[in-house]
């Protein structure tokens, strides 16, 4: 830059010049509004700068005076364990009520902070969509309907139908969630489907967006008709024996070992095992649910010889 | 006179000087004394700007002659969830054109929430001879004609990463305007663009670029074509699959399996759109080497995710949905005993009721788990202070905590209390956290515990929570290393904002939105603090002059500046100035 020869001899205590992190961190702390006020300068320190408002310096310092004044009392005590419950809230009260009245930069006469400002910190009811809540970015908040995106079109007839249906299951409960974030959402909301079940009179309904797997669903059965069933087999007599049998009967649902199987009817009218494709594939094409018994089948094989383990 | 008492030529200062790079330590040096000072401002080869508005484009190219690299950032961070309007600013073209002129030899632009036109793009593509690396994070305004002109025009461009900004999507033969002679690739990352590339240009591309480390596809790429792609860059590093899932075809599983074994340092992989269960297993192979895995665009169901994650022994980041539940955040803690950073995002954000197994539980046996994780962002449904604390002693070295449950004011859901005894052990036994996000029922007692022991937050982010200007307060005058505040819909106003308005020229900035800060409050801060740009973001009822004094004010955003007013305010956006609102257009 200036042309002067390099000298080689590399002074040692060369180091030892340029202040380490922390030595200078103290320093700052020392001189905390002196040093704060070269930061944000873009010239050497000690010059000034352009500047119209000359009495800021002052200004400045006595505003980082005052602060100090008011948080020194406050940051320096001792603080007790955040689980113990403390009256500490009425100290802090008290400090504040001194700090307010002498500070520097005083409200003007009519200030709201003096009005009853409303507290909304109180809980409010049914929340209705929040903007920006909760804080997801854009393109995380349709992952899940998109991904069966194909399919969207059908769930969202599904779930016209079904409205009535979902109303009907969370009343009681809460508010039913705003419709806005039906259709924004896409079809992900629920997926109900009939459910029937051989010997027993009265079907039921499954809401298939409630379960991500088919042992999920597989459990769900069970526990939608275990006590309808029971119920049937009781009134033929049987009592406590008939519990332990309809336990077992709800065992091997899905790969055809079991008393009963599932099978479901598909979106071209075919009764179809239930277990064969993938989860999202077998809930875009689902119409409805049959819980069989497996005697009533057919013989087939599923994935390996299976038919002497299929119980009459 | 003084030039002599030096020991040593200015030359050898700056070559001691180069070897330091961080901002920081920079920043020391320069004030050290004058002669430091210009020596430092002739080698600063690097510069950050953390608010694009605390500093004009003339001062930075005036004060550091020599830039190869710069990063600037715009919007505040609360412009991610739509709590900024459209216009607001972050214009990068002030930037650009500034840097045209006075940087030819500028190597490295990254920008984030920054808004940047083709023509700023086209700029640099033909400022900068040796241009190199361009990071666009959550930026927009730019279409992909002029990533045409990068690709056309970069002769070394080593790395062009798109990351999650929205980019108008024209066509995708942007691709194809590398030239053939293009080789020096490092890094793409197109994740964000929604239409189709040409699988040709790409594999073009790839076949050109042997150094390619890491390649992060768009959903539009199918898993067929992944495996030639693969196989076009053996030496990647980095990974993002297009869309995971494709008929089950077992030529295609094992094709794809063989491809990730034969890329030898593949340690990180992202993508994994609607992932096929029946895919997941192709990665098995290279399960072990993974450092870095984000599933967390994978609305795939529990099981297939646990088995997965679960032989990834070697882990050190996880992004998954929470489709993972308690149970497969139970085998995380099993298996990856070197976790750092777990972020599990919701798959159902707006529904009332659970759609998932995951609770509290998930995140606490992660943080029983784990030794080393530092970083977490969760969201749940419910929370409980006794969670929190065991969370809080499990992880003292916890460093990013963001904890949203996702109903707005929700109590401990055991006791019904407000968690503010749980967050206050995160900030008291996690001596080094310097990011944290609350959430759930919260009074001022909670932050009375930050501003006591969050003595290194630099980030706190803050939403329906607090009971007055107590909260504020605390925060403002306890945290003695605050750099960025952002406040929504929480009972906080004038007082606290006043009393403390020293505290603001120390920070980056403040945001506040939905409290109860008033018009007089604004204008007698922005009178007072002629270093800070108080800005005010309004509704179109008219400017602020005409508004009571104890009107409330909907959106305020304060930062330090040495700049001044900024001259690209919306109509929206009104900086307070003595006793009248200034609006600069």
């Amino acid at each position: 830059m200036n042309g002067r020869s390099r000298n080689e001899e590399a002074f040692p205590q060369l180091l030892d010049l340029i202040p380490k992190d922390r030595e200078w961190h103290e320093n700052r702390a020392h001189k905390f509004s002196e040093e704060r006020k070269l930061e944000l300068r873009l010239g050497p320190p000690g010059e000034e700068e352009d500047d119209v408002v000359r009495g800021r310096k002052e200004s400045l310092l006595s505003l980082g005076y005052f602060s100090a004044s008011v948080n020194g009392g406050h940051t320096q005590k001792p603080v007790s364990p955040p689980w113990a419950s403390s009256s500490k809230t009425q100290n802090i009260n008290q400090q504040k009520g001194v700090s307010v009245s002498s500070s520097f930069l005083q409200p003007q006469p009519s200030p709201p902070a003096n009005t009853a400002v409303p507290n909304s910190s109180q809980k409010r009811t049914a929340p209705g969509p929040v903007v920006g809540w909760p804080p997801i970015r854009s393109f995380r908040k349709n992952l899940a309907s998109s991904s069966t995106s194909k399919v969207v079109s059908q769930h969202e007839s599904q779930n016209h139908q079904q409205r009535v249906v979902v109303e009907d299951k969370v009343a009681g409960k809460k508010p039913v969630a705003d419709n806005n974030n039906n259709v924004a959402v896409g079809g992900n909301k629920s997926l109900f489907v009939k459910i029937n079940m051989d010997g027993v009179p009265i079907g039921r309904k499954v809401d298939l967006n409630a379960y991500y797997s088919y042992e999920k669903l597989s459990s769900a059965v069970e526990e939608l008709f275990r006590d309808l069933l029971a119920a049937q087999r009781d009134s033929c007599g049987g009592g406590i024996q008939n519990k332990q049998e309809v336990e077992k009967a709800f065992i091997g649902l899905l790969d055809g070992s079991g008393e009963y199987t599932l099978v479901y009817e598909d979106n071209e009218g075919d009764r179809m095992l239930v277990g064969d494709v993938p989860w999202h594939m077998f809930v875009s094409t689902v119409k409805r649910l049959r819980v069989l018994k497996s005697s009533e089948l057919p013989a087939f094989t599923r994935g390996g010889c299976k038919q002497d383990k299929i119980t009459t | 006179m003084p030039r002599i008492a030096y020991a040593f030529p200015d030359e050898v200062l700056e070559h001691v000087f180069s070897f330091i790079h961080s901002d920081q330590d920079r920043n020391a040096i320069s004030l050290v004394c004058k002669s430091w000072y210009e020596i430092e401002r002739w080698c600063r080869r690097s510069i950050f700007v953390g608010n694009c508005y605390a500093v004009s484009p003339v001062m930075v190219v005036k004060r550091f002659p020599k830039l190869r690299s710069i990063s600037l950032k715009g919007k505040p961070h609360f412009a991610d969830f739509n709590l900024v309007p459209e216009d607001w600013g972050g214009y990068a073209c002030p930037w650009i054109e500034a840097m045209a002129s006075a940087y030819p030899w500028l190597e490295e632009i990254r920008l984030k929430r920054m808004v940047l036109t083709d023509e700023s793009l086209e700029l640099i593509s033909k400022s900068f001879k040796n241009f190199q690396v361009l990071v666009l994070s959550s930026c927009e305004g730019f279409s992909t004609d002029g990533l045409a002109a990068i690709a056309a025009n970069c002769r070394n461009l080593r790395e062009l990463d798109l990351r999650e900004s929205e980019v108008e999507d024209l066509s995708g033969h942007w691709l194809s305007q590398f030239p053939d002679s293009f080789t020096s690739l490092v890094s793409l990352n197109i994740s964000c663009l929604g239409s189709e590339v040409s699988t040709c240009a790409l594999e073009r591309l790839l076949a050109g670029c042997p150094n390619l480390q890491s390649l992060r596809l768009n959903r539009a790429v199918p898993l067929e074509k992944l495996v030639n792609l693969l196989g076009r860059s053996p030496n990647l590093v980095e990974l993002g699959t297009g869309a995971y899932t494709s008929e089950m075809q077992p030529d295609v599983f094992s094709d794809l399996s063989r491809a990730f074994v034969g890329c030898k340092q593949l340690k990180s992989l992202s993508g994994f759109w609607d992932a096929m269960p029946y895919y997941l297993p192709a990665v098995y192979p290279i399960s072990s080497r993974l450092t870095s895995l984000n599933l967390s665009y994978a609305t795939t169901e529990s099981p297939y995710l646990v088995k997965l994650v679960s032989e990834c022994r070697n882990l050190q980041r996880l992004w998954v949905m929470d489709y993972i539940e308690d149970s497969g955040l139970e085998a995380l803690a099993v298996s990856c005993k070197d976790l750092r950073e777990l972020r599990v995002f919701p798959s159902d954000p707006f529904g009332l009721e659970p759609n998932v197994a995951l609770t509290e539980r998930g995140l606490v046996s992660v943080s029983e788990g784990c030794p080393e994780l530092q970083s977490v962002l969760y969201f749940c449904r419910q929370m409980s202070n006794a969670a929190l604390v065991t969370i809080a002693r499990n992880r003292p070295n916890m460093t990013r905590f963001r904890l949203c449950i996702i109903e707005p004011r929700k109590p401990d859901y055991l006791t019904l209390q407000p968690l503010d005894a749980g967050f206050g052990a995160i900030v008291e036994h996690c001596k080094n956290l310097r990011r944290l996000s609350l959430s759930g029922l919260l009074t001022d007692r909670v932050f009375e515990y930050i501003g006591s022991y969050g003595k290194k937050l630099e980030m706190l982010s803050v939403a329906f929570a607090g009971d007055s200007d107590l909260g504020l307060h605390y925060v403002l005058s306890g945290c003695d290393n605050l750099r960025k505040l952002e406040v929504r819909d929480c009972p906080f106003g004038d007082k606290a904002l006043l009393a403390n308005a020293a505290k603001l020229e120390t920070m980056r900035s403040l945001w506040m939105s939905s409290c109860n800060v008033s018009f007089g409050a604004c204008k007698l801060l922005g009178q007072k603090m002629p270093r800070l740009n108080v800005e005010v973001i309004i509704d179109e009822r008219g400017p602020p002059d005409s508004m009571p004094e104890s009107c409330l004010v909907e959106k305020l955003y304060i930062y330090r500046t040495v700049a001044g007013p900024r001259m690209d305010m919306p109509g929206f956006v009104w900086r307070m100035e003595g006793d009248s609102a200034l609006r600069v257009s």
